[in-house]
C-alpha cells in the first residue's frame, strides 16, 4: 500500500512540474538546405521567439529531399508528426488538408499580418477559403545567361524577346561552337521548366486551373499540346551539352558555373550553389552572369507577363499548439524578411521588404514578381506528386524527342484522371 | 466394455501432451516462439496482408483508404509501357545472370580454387565489389560511367573517341547497369564455387588423370558434376537477386533515361512510393511477390528436388 501511494504521489508530482513549467515545444521539420547560412538565420529566429516567449522552445529538424517527401505521409498520421513542416503548397497541401491533417489556423492570424502577405501568396497556401500554412519565400525560374559566351557568338540577350528570337539566338550561338543550354537532364524536373513555361505562357492561370476542375478543357487541350511543340523547336536545334540526360542539377549547375554554355534555365536559387560547384570554387562573376525572363510566345497572349517559380513555406499540422501559428507570425515578420532579404538567403515575400536586397539579379526578380500577372508554382508540386512526376517525365521524353506533344498531352491528362 | 481397445491410445495420447508440457519443451516452446513469431506476423505477414488489401485501392497515403477502385491498379500496371520494360530488364538480368555471371564465377574458382597464398589474395580482389555496399557501387560506377571526366571517358579519349554518355543514352544504359551488376555479384557466386570445389575428393580427380584425362576432361566429367547442388543453389539466388535489384540502379541511373532502365522493384518505388500512389505501390508488390514465390516454388520442384536424378 505504501509503495502504491508512493507511486501516486511521484506519478502526481511529475503532473504538478509539468502543469508548472507548461512547456510547449514547437518541432518544425525542413527540407535539408545545402545554405548553412539559411540554417542559422532560422535557427537565431527560434531562439529569439524562445527568449521572448518563456515555457515555448522552438526545435528545427532537417531531412533530406527525397527522404522528407516520402516520409512525411507517414510521419503525419503519427503522434511523432512535427507541428510545422516545410511545403510548396499545390495540390500536395491541398491532399494533407483533405485528410485531415493541417490546421486551420486563419482564425489565429492577426488581420495587420496578413496584410503584409500577398493575397496570391496565402493563396498557395489555403483550401477553400482555410488557411493551412503561410508562405516564407518566393523563387522565379529565369535564364541565366553567361555574358561573355553570348557576346562570342555575337548575341545581345537584351534583345531576344519572344521564341522567335530565342531561337534564331540559340542557332547563332551553336553556330559559333559554344553550347547553347546547360541542363540537368537526369533530374527531369529542370526540363520540365520549359514544358511548364510554355504552358503557362500559352493557357495562362485559366488553363492550368480549368484542366484541374475536371470540366471543361483538360490537359490534352491547345495550350498543352502547343507547349510541347515549341518545346520540340527547341529541342531539334540540339541545343543541350552532350550527355544532357545523365547530367544532374547539380552537374549542369556547376558546369554553368564553369562557362560551359551560354545559358541555364534555372531558378534564382542557383546564384551560390552554381559558384560552389564550379570547378574553381568562384563560377562566374556579376559582370559575367546576367537574367533574362523566359521569351514570350507569338500566340500566347494569355501568360504574357506571368511568372513561373515557387511559394515556398510552412504548413501547420492538425495537432500543433495554437503557438505554432503565432511564430509563423513571428518567422515571417517584416524584421526578419529584411534581414534574409539583406543576407541574400532568399527573395521576401512580405510586402515592401524587398527594397533590403542588396544583390542586383535578386532586385530583378523581387521587380518581376511584383510586376507578374500571375505567379505559377512548380507544376510538379502544383499538381501533386503523381501527376507532377508525370510532367517531368512527359519533359524528358519531349526532349529525347521519343514522344509526340499530343501522346505527352494525353499522359498526363492520364495520370490526372487517374490520381 | 466397447470404451476399451480405445482405452490406450487415448491414454497414450494424454500420455504424450503430459510429456510434452512436462518436459521442457512446452515450456521451450511458449517462451522462444511468441518473439520471433509476433515479429515476423508484425513486419513480415500484416504488411504482406496489408498491401494485398491497398492494392484495390487508389490511395495516396493520406488516412484511411476509402477510393476502391476494384482491379483497376492492376490493369494499369498491365497497360503501362514502363511495367513492361521492366519486366523485361528484370528477365535481362537473370539471363545475364545465368549466362554471363555464372560462367565467368565458375572459371575463375577454377582458376583460384586451391590454397596457396597467391589464389588467397586473388580471392579477396574478386570478392571484394561483393562486400561493398551497393549504393557505393553505383555511384562510383556513375563516374567511371561520366563522359566528361570518368575512366571510360580517359579511355575513350586515348582511342581518339567521342565523349560516350552511356548512362544518358537510352540503348546503353541497361547495359551500363547489367555491366556493374555482373561485376558487382560474380564474386560471390564465386565464392559458392571455390567452396564446392574444396569439397571435391583430390583422389577422384586424380584417377581421372590416370585414366587419361586432360584438364578439360576433368572440369567437364569430375569437378562440374560433382558441384552441381552448389550451382543449382548460386542459381537460384541469381534469380531471386535478380528480381530484387534495386540499389544499384537508383544512384547509376535512377530509373532513366525517360524510364528505360527500371527493374520490378525501382518500378514500385518510382511509380508507387515516389509519388505517392500507394495503392498502385501495393498493387505492383503483390504481383512481385506472387512472382518470387512462384519462382521459388517451380525452382525448387524444378531443380532442387531430392528424388530427382541430376
Amino acid at each position: 500500500m505504501k509503495h502504491m501511494l508512493g507511486a501516486v504521489g511521484i506519478a502526481v508530482c511529475s503532473l504538478c512540474t509539468v502543469a508548472a513549467q507548461a512547456d510547449t515545444t514547437i518541432n518544425i521539420l525542413r527540407v535539408e538546405t545545402g545554405d548553412p547560412a539559411q540554417k542559422a538565420y532560422l535557427s537565431t529566429i527560434g531562439k529569439d521567439y524562445e527568449a521572448s516567449h518563456p515555457g515555448v522552445k522552438v526545435n528545427f529538424e532537417y531531412l533530406a529531399n527525397e527522404a522528407y517527401k516520402s516520409k512525411l505521409p507517414t510521419l503525419l498520421q503519427s503522434d511523432a508528426a512535427p507541428d510545422i513542416f516545410y511545403s510548396w503548397g499545390g495540390q500536395t497541401l491541398a491532399d494533407q488538408a483533405k485528410a485531415g491533417f493541417l490546421k486551420d489556423i486563419s482564425g489565429l492570424l492577426n488581420s495587420d499580418f496578413l496584410d503584409t502577405v500577398p493575397k496570391s501568396a496565402v493563396n498557395a497556401y489555403s483550401v477553400d477559403d482555410k488557411i493551412y500554412g503561410l508562405p516564407i519565400y518566393a523563387t522565379e525560374v529565369i535564364f541565366w545567361v553567361n555574358k561573355d559566351l553570348t557576346a562570342k557568338a555575337g548575341v545581345d540577350h537584351t534583345q531576344i524577346k519572344t521564341w522567335d528570337d530565342f531561337l534564331k539566338a540559340v542557332q547563332k550561338i551553336k553556330d559559333a561552337g559554344v553550347t547553347p543550354i546547360v541542363a540537368g537532364g537526369k533530374d527531369k524536373w529542370p526540363l520540365h521548366f520549359y514544358w511548364a513555361y510554355l504552358a503557362l505562357r500559352y493557357g495562362g492561370a485559366d488553363a492550368i486551373n480549368e484542366a484541374m476542375q475536371d470540366d471543361g478543357e483538360n490537359f490534352e487541350s491547345e495550350p498543352f499540346v502547343n507547349a510541347g511543340r515549341t518545346f520540340q523547336e527547341l529541342v531539334k536545334l540540339e541545343p543541350f551539352q552532350s550527355g544532357m540526360m545523365g547530367t544532374s542539377y547539380e552537374q549542369a549547375s556547376g558546369m554553368f558555373g564553369d562557362g560551359a554554355a551560354a545559358f541555364h534555365l534555372m531558378g534564382d536559387w542557383d546564384y551560390l550553389p552554381s559558384r560552389a560547384r564550379s570547378q574553381s570554387g568562384k563560377g562566374l562573376s556579376d559582370e559575367q552572369l546576367a537574367i533574362m525572363p523566359f521569351p514570350m510566345i507569338d500566340g500566347g497572349e494569355a501568360g504574357a507577363d506571368a511568372t513561373f517559380g515557387g511559394i515556398n513555406g510552412w504548413a501547420v499540422s492538425h495537432n500543433a499548439p495554437d503557438e505554432a501559428a503565432d511564430f509563423l507570425q513571428h518567422m515571417i515578420s517584416d524584421k526578419y524578411q529584411r534581414e534574409a532579404a539583406k543576407a541574400g538567403i532568399f527573395i521576401p515575400i512580405v510586402k515592401g521588404t524587398d527594397d533590403a536586397i542588396d544583390n542586383p539579379f535578386f532586385q530583378q526578380v523581387a521587380r518581376d514578381l511584383t510586376q507578374s500577372s500571375y505567379h505559377q508554382i512548380f507544376l510538379d508540386q502544383y499538381l501533386g506528386a503523381s501527376v507532377g512526376a508525370t510532367v517531368n517525365d512527359i519533359s524528358a521524353d519531349l526532349a529525347q524527342e521519343v514522344i509526340t506533344p499530343e501522346e505527352a498531352a494525353a499522359q498526363i491528362q492520364e495520370a490526372w484522371d487517374f490520381q | 466394455m466397447p470404451t476399451i481397445p480405445h482405452a490406450p491410445p487415448h491414454l497414450s495420447l494424454v500420455q504424450r501432451t503430459k510429456n510434452v508440457l512436462t518436459n521442457g519443451k512446452f515450456a521451450a516452446l511458449v517462451l522462444l516462439l511468441p518473439p520471433a513469431l509476433i515479429l515476423f506476423s508484425l513486419f513480415v505477414i500484416l504488411p504482406l496482408l496489408q498491401s494485398g488489401y491497398f492494392a484495390f485501392f487508389n490511395w495516396n497515403g493520406y488516412g484511411e483508404p476509402t477510393d476502391y477502385v476494384g482491379l483497376k491498379n492492376f490493369e494499369q500496371m498491365i497497360g503501362h509501357s514502363v511495367f513492361h520494360s521492366a519486366i523485361w530488364n528484370t528477365i535481362k538480368i537473370v539471363l545475364v545472370s545465368l549466362l554471363v555471371q555464372m560462367p565467368l564465377a565458375l572459371f575463375l574458382a577454377l582458376l583460384i580454387y586451391k590454397k596457396t597464398p597467391t589464389n588467397a589474395l586473388f580471392r579477396l580482389i574478386f570478392f571484394v565489389p561483393y562486400i561493398l555496399a551497393e549504393v557505393a557501387a553505383g555511384l562510383i560506377w556513375s563516374f567511371v560511367f561520366d563522359g566528361h571526366y570518368g575512366v571510360t571517358a580517359s579511355v575513350g579519349e586515348t582511342f581518339g573517341l567521342e565523349p560516350f554518355f552511356i548512362l544518358a543514352d537510352r540503348d546503353w544504359a541497361f547495359v551500363a547497369v547489367m555491366t556493374v551488376i555482373v561485376w558487382k555479384y560474380f564474386g560471390f557466386h564465386m565464392m559458392i564455387y571455390i567452396a564446392a570445389l574444396q569439397g571435391v575428393p583430390r583422389d577422384l580427380i586424380e584417377a581421372a588423370r590416370i585414366e587419361g584425362a586432360k584438364p578439360f576432361d576433368i572440369v567437364r566429367y569430375v569437378q562440374i558434376p560433382l558441384i552441381k547442388p552448389a550451382i543449382i543453389v548460386s542459381a537460384f539466388f541469381a534469380i531471386i537477386g535478380a528480381l530484387q535489384v534495386f540499389d544499384v540502379i537508383i544512384p547509376l541511373t535512377n530509373g532513366g533515361p525517360s524510364n528505360t532502365s527500371h527493374t520490378i522493384v525501382t518500378y514500385l518505388y518510382t511509380f508507387g512510393l515516389t509519388r505517392l500512389r500507394i495503392g498502385f505501390g501495393s498493387a505492383i508488390g503483390v504481383v512481385l511477390f506472387i512472382t518470387a514465390v512462384a519462382v521459388a516454388i517451380f525452382y525448387q520442384r524444378a531443380a532442387m528436388s531430392p528424388g530427382k536424378k541430376p
